[in-house]
């Protein structure tokens, strides 16, 4: 049942990517004072939005296992994490390689770029905690204490262009400007690709759950054989 | 513009794709290894009910 629901998203990512692929390149037209390099905007804050997405939906399985105590919302909560961290890598590199075309540069200590590292820090520490703890309800309090201050981080990151002033550019999109700052063309083919990327990282999230209750699986018999 | 913007557009969505891409391979590869392990600790354990 899991592997269809794999196929079928993963499916319907690659039309829904092929037709977005074809409007990026094909029917958009360049932007006006960026022209190609605009079109980067179309992975970097997609792959932005799914990882803080990622991380909020994890934040709510592991407040559901320090509430329970079941450790399959943990082995949920981290399946989604690492799968988080993932696109908020892509986030990290592609939004470098725009700056190096616009500002010039690689990288700066901007306030939104610091605390998206500062993020994408936190939740690989929490991956590598993961696989350096082998007691399973030790491992879950901690993750889902990590989760919880690297989530603090993530709303530092949503509000750090509201709250601050630097390189990197205000809010552009119209659930948070009201509209008015993007080509809605722009716009509609930047939440198509959002709902691409969407699917896949859920993809790669039943699929990383689905070793996580194999794992959970290896270390009961393990345990039983030992008993 | 000049061909560089087009270049690093190209770099951009290529960096994307190779980092996704290598996680997906690293998830097959943990996923093989989990599929041998869950095996062999079966095989293991029914081996030594026989016994």
């Amino acid at each position: 049942m899991r592997e269809k629901l794999v196929m079928l998203l993963a499916g319907l990512a690659a039309i829904l990517l092929a037709y977005n692929l074809h409007h990026m390149f094909l029917v958009l037209p360049n932007e006006v004072s960026q022209d190609f390099i605009f079109r980067i905007i179309f992975f970097h804050v997609p792959a932005g939005i799914v990882g803080m997405i990622g991380f909020f939906v994890a934040l709510i399985f592991s407040v559901w296992y320090l509430a329970g105590g079941d450790l399959r919302y943990d082995s949920v909560a981290a399946s989604i994490v690492e799968v988080s961290v993932v696109f908020s890598i892509v986030n990290l590199v592609t939004g470098s390689i725009w700056a190096r075309v616009i500002w010039g540069i690689w990288w700066t200590w901007d306030y939104r770029l610091t605390s998206q590292l500062v993020c994408v820090l936190i939740f690989v520490g929490y991956v590598m905690m993961r696989r350096a703890i082998d007691e399973p309800t030790q491992r879950a309090r901690l993750s889902a204490a990590l989760t919880i201050f690297g989530c603090f981080d993530s709303v530092v990151v949503w509000k750090s262009i509201e709250w601050f002033r630097n390189n990197h550019p205000g809010p552009v999109l119209s659930i948070r400007t009201g509209g008015g700052n993007m080509d809605p063309d722009y716009e509609r083919t930047l939440w198509l690709n959002f709902l691409a990327l969407l699917i896949i990282g859920a993809a790669l999230a039943l699929v990383r759950s689905r070793q996580e209750s194999m794992e959970r699986e290896i270390d009961s018999l393990r345990r039983a054989a030992h008993v | 513009m000049d061909a560089r913007n087009f270049t690093f557009m190209f770099y951009g969505f290529l960096a994307a794709w190779l980092i996704v891409l290598l996680y997906v391979v690293s998830l097959a590869r943990r996923g093989a290894r989990l599929t041998k392990e869950l095996e062999d600790v079966k095989q293991l354990m029914a081996s030594g009910q026989k016994n």
